[in-house]
């Protein structure tokens, strides 16, 4: 069987009780403006969107708030704890974000994008902080995808904790790095999907190109998450066709069975019949 | 009428009469289908908002959702 890439029509991304149909998912971040954020998230292709929670600006200049400029009955939200150091106040930012999406009657009220920080310079993640605070959202009936490192042992622990889904990081947030060590994720794929091969595993943050969601969906994972590699492209709306296409383009050739590398050449034409005189 | 002095988004707001959270969003121009309430650390369910009486020196948090990854 054969598939052209517009006739591709993928199998549904599956995380805890949510079912997405495309397996990128976007945030909503870093635009110069909302026009442009609801222009870009559209060529997407994505339906499943980031937000984060804050203390509402109580003296707003223009006056609008995200939620005048999304959509909410296209896009199932994902709200994150972007900025939480505890698991404490991450567990603080999960419910008031739950509280708002259960009032927009949004079907994400149910579930979090975990994100426990160490540090404001490098954002890498407290796997301590992260593993306490998925324990204590699960517990609270939140279906939890945590950001985390692409430390195979974390992530094992983050999927015993509860965790929906576990989505490693290619390089630091918004580094644009790419995918720095395919090993690792490599290892976590074989960690999670260990005797249960529908885990889902999202490759998110340090997406530069869209070669580098190509790379990370070849692996084997089963979606990605972004945000600045469209936000802040020079144009986020083309940037943003290019990594709905390289999505699927990584997908199928995920799905379509690459061949091994190998050290040495293997010729394309027969050797059979050549004319020419061959060295030894 | 009684002073009421609040503390909200950690800026001080000093008002005379009785307030219920969800009088103070509405005082405060809020859209209260944007915005989640905690009052002195602990969330306030929606459905509480009109009958949630503020007294002096409460901390409110109102939250809404911004643009993030």
């Amino acid at each position: 069987m054969s598939t052209t890439l517009d006739q591709f029509v993928d199998t549904p991304l599956k995380v805890g009780s949510h079912s997405l149909s495309s397996r990128l998912i976007v945030g909503t971040g870093k635009y110069a403006t909302y026009e442009l954020m609801a222009d870009a998230l559209e060529r997407s292709g994505a339906d499943c969107i980031t937000v984060a929670v804050r203390r509402e600006r109580l003296i707003d200049s223009e006056g609008r708030n995200l939620l005048d400029a999304i959509d909410t009955s296209r896009y199932t939200l994902l709200p994150n704890t972007a900025g939480c150091f505890t698991a404490e106040d991450a567990v603080r930012v999960a419910r008031l974000g739950r509280e708002i999406l259960s009032g927009l009657e949004n079907p994400g009220a149910n579930w979090v994008k975990l994100e426990v920080l160490s540090d404001t310079r490098t954002l890498l993640p407290d796997p301590v902080e992260t593993v306490k605070a998925t324990e204590q959202l699960v517990a609270d009936g939140f279906e939890v995808l945590c950001y985390t490192s692409d430390d195979p042992v974390v992530a094992r622990r983050l999927k015993n904790a509860g965790a929906a889904s576990v989505m490693p990081a290619g390089s630091p947030i918004g580094s644009g790095q790419g995918i720095l060590n395919p090993n690792n994720i490599r290892i976590c794929l074989e960690y999670l999907k260990e005797g249960d091969p529908d885990y889902p595993v999202i490759v998110d943050a340090g997406v530069g190109a869209a070669s580098d969601v190509a790379g990370a969906m070849e692996l084997g994972v089963d979606g990605v998450l972004l945000n600045t590699a469209i936000a802040h492209a020079a144009d986020p709306l083309s940037m943003a066709e290019a990594m709905r296409h390289a999505l699927v383009a990584g997908r199928l050739s995920y799905l379509s069975g690459r061949i091994p590398k190998r050290l040495y050449a293997t010729a394309s034409s027969p050797e059979e019949g050549v004319i020419s005189i061959r060295p030894r | 009428m009684a002073e009421l002095q609040l503390s909200v988004n950690g800026e001080t707001h000093s008002m005379s009469g009785e307030r219920t959270i969800a009088q103070l969003l509405g005082d405060l121009g809020v859209t209260a289908k944007h915005v989640a309430v905690e009052l002195n650390g602990e969330l306030v369910p929606r459905t509480q908002h009109a009958d949630q009486t503020l007294t002096n020196g409460d901390c409110l948090e109102i939250v809404t959702l911004v643009g993030g990854g």
